[in-house]
């Protein structure tokens, strides 16, 4: 016998949408996901980009191929000298220059150096967002030294605008190699003290293992690339699938996850900084004398001493900054392997100073098209689980 | 394989709907009718030579204002490889501008669904059959495509 009064009455489940950013401390910048939640479970998630669309890739139309280098910069402005590569590797490729080998090896020690300032960064808030606050703080401190081999180099922190469409700006300054060794050094130690942090940490197992799942398959029909792809177990990374700068002549290993989860892919891009320490070891080792930018006219500029000095590298630079270098007709799409994954520039010339067309491919752009195959069915705390494991950063997703 | 080679396994397959190729700094691309993009992605896709499975890049080219091309305005372009062979092939299909549509390639590639709302969003290209085919950058009330040549630089 039952009364009115202790009867189970069926529960109405309601489902509930909830606007995750594009002001939230978790979401990396001004990403908006649009949560459907049925309680504490996701059931749907509809990523709303372009809070920070600047329409750059309409801007770089009309920029003379030199002015577009530091519009790069304000990609993926965590590691803004892999941008520049990226795009002046394209061009390069458009017009068939060449780079001196000096040149190309400063490129690949910069281009290590931006990695781990990203990846440090990376693992700094990934770990504060799953609640893991000591990293962030040593992870600051590493990168801080980073940012400050790269103003020894380039003069600036972070915007470098460093890159030259066939070399660099200038030379490394000749106390840069003993720094950035002195770096190097301790700096395996101190990865060694951040990974002991987590690696074993229950509260970080239980958070990252099995979340976030993608077979190999479905990572690369979905488009992912960078640490996001390997996580799955898929061998594709552009510095050995199509090297550019000096790749080629350095030897490093392609890290590799198995399960394809938010834990694999911390293991995978943990592994990435080792590499990168061992790469830019071997570039400071072999790096060979020579000029740092092209020698033919056309495209490379003059050393800043000599314009200084010289009337005519002075009207040379000036020429080839504000007018135009001649760009041959032609269309060439070139992929870099970024911090976040396959940064692309597919560019698009009518034999005029200027670009007829810029096409950025952003990695973080399409990882995020993942996300909602990640959190569909888990639960809501894992969404910052899974923000954090694609390492986006939304000045290049929204460009 | 040699991107030519792919060029030419292409043509095989679909001699009536391949009406160029043409490279340049290495890389081949192949202009295809728009009849049967989806078909030829599909093969592109799953013929056990090729296998392309990772669409690198898709977009489009507005060419109504480069100098010299006569073809219809918009280009829309497929840059794929194969993350197993390593193999590139750059595929292109010209649209007109009254009837800027072309077969969306989602069902062979998953990632093509965002790279082509980009596409709708800043050039106006339709892509038939797109699950979900919405404004992604910029709001939704927005008027006008920016990266089509007569969008002014600093909009309306």
């Amino acid at each position: 016998m039952s009364s009115p009064d202790t009867e189970i009455k069926e529960i109405v489940q309601k489902e509930i949408t909830l606007n995750m950013g594009p002001q939230h401390p978790s979401t990396h910048g001004v990403l908006r996901l649009v949560l459907d939640l049925q309680g504490e479970t996701v059931v749907g998630c509809d990523p709303r980009p372009g809070y920070l669309h600047r329409g750059i890739e309409k801007w770089m139309e009309h920029r003379t191929y030199h002015q577009i280098i530091p519009m790069t910069d304000r990609l993926e402005y965590i590691s803004c000298f892999n941008n520049n590569l990226g795009y002046v590797v394209a061009v390069e490729k458009l017009g068939g220059i060449e780079v001196p080998p000096r040149a190309q090896f400063i490129r690949t020690i910069l281009a290590e150096l931006g990695r781990l300032s990203a990846h440090l960064v990376w693992l700094g808030t990934h770990a504060l967002d799953i609640g893991a606050m000591t990293v962030c703080m040593y992870t600051l401190r590493e990168r801080e030294q980073v940012l400050d081999l790269f103003e020894i180099v380039t003069g600036a922190r972070q915007t470098v605008s460093f890159a030259r469409i066939g070399g660099v700006r200038n030379d490394l300054p000749r106390d840069f190699i003993d720094k950035c060794r002195e770096f190097i050094d301790q700096f395996p130690k101190r990865l060694e003290e951040y990974d002991t942090l987590i690696r074993e940490n229950r509260i970080w197992l239980k958070r990252t293992r099995g979340i976030g799942v993608f077979t190999a398959e479905e990572a690369v029909n979905y488009g992912l690339t960078g640490g996001t792809l390997r996580g799955s177990g898929v061998n594709y990374d552009l510095r050995k699938v199509e090297p550019y700068a000096a790749y080629d002549k350095v030897e490093f290993d392609v890290p590799l996850g198995t399960h394809g989860d938010v834990y694999d892919r911390y293991l995978v891009r943990i592994e990435e900084m080792r590499q990168s320490r061992r790469i830019i070891q071997q570039c400071l080792d072999m790096i060979p004398p020579g000029p740092v930018t092209t020698p033919d006219p056309r495209y490379g500029v003059p050393e800043k001493a000599t314009v200084m000095q010289n009337m005519e590298a002075l009207a040379h630079q000036f020429v080839l900054m504000s007018k135009w270098v001649p760009m041959p007709k032609g269309e060439a799409y070139v992929a870099t392997e970024g911090p976040k994954g396959e940064l692309g520039f597919f560019v698009v010339s009518d034999g005029g100073g200027r670009p007829y067309r810029i096409k950025i491919r952003a990695p973080s752009f399409v990882n995020l098209s993942a996300i909602p195959k990640m959190v569909t069915g888990g639960m809501l705390a894992d969404v910052v689980a899974c923000i954090g494991t694609i390492d986006i950063v939304l000045g290049e997703c929204d460009r | 394989m040699d991107a030519d080679q792919i060029a030419k396994m292409i043509e095989e397959k679909f001699p009536d709907q391949v009406l160029g190729t043409m490279s340049h700094a290495g890389q081949v691309g192949v202009m295809l009718k728009r009849d049967r993009v989806l078909d030829v992605c599909r093969f592109l896709h799953d013929e056990p030579l090729l296998r392309m499975d990772h669409l690198a890049d898709l977009t489009a080219v507005d060419y109504s204002a480069y100098a010299g091309d006569t073809g219809p305005r918009f280009e829309v372009v497929y840059n794929m490889i194969s993350t197993a062979f390593r193999h590139r092939i750059r595929l292109k299909v010209r649209v007109p501008e009254d009837d800027p549509r072309v077969d969306t390639v989602t069902p062979v590639w998953h990632t093509a669904g965002w790279h082509e709302r980009e596409t709708y969003d800043l050039m106006g290209i339709i892509f038939n059959g797109h699950p979900d085919l919405r404004r992604i950058l910029l709001p939704e009330d927005w008027v006008g495509h920016p990266l089509r040549k007569e969008y002014p630089l600093k909009g309306y």
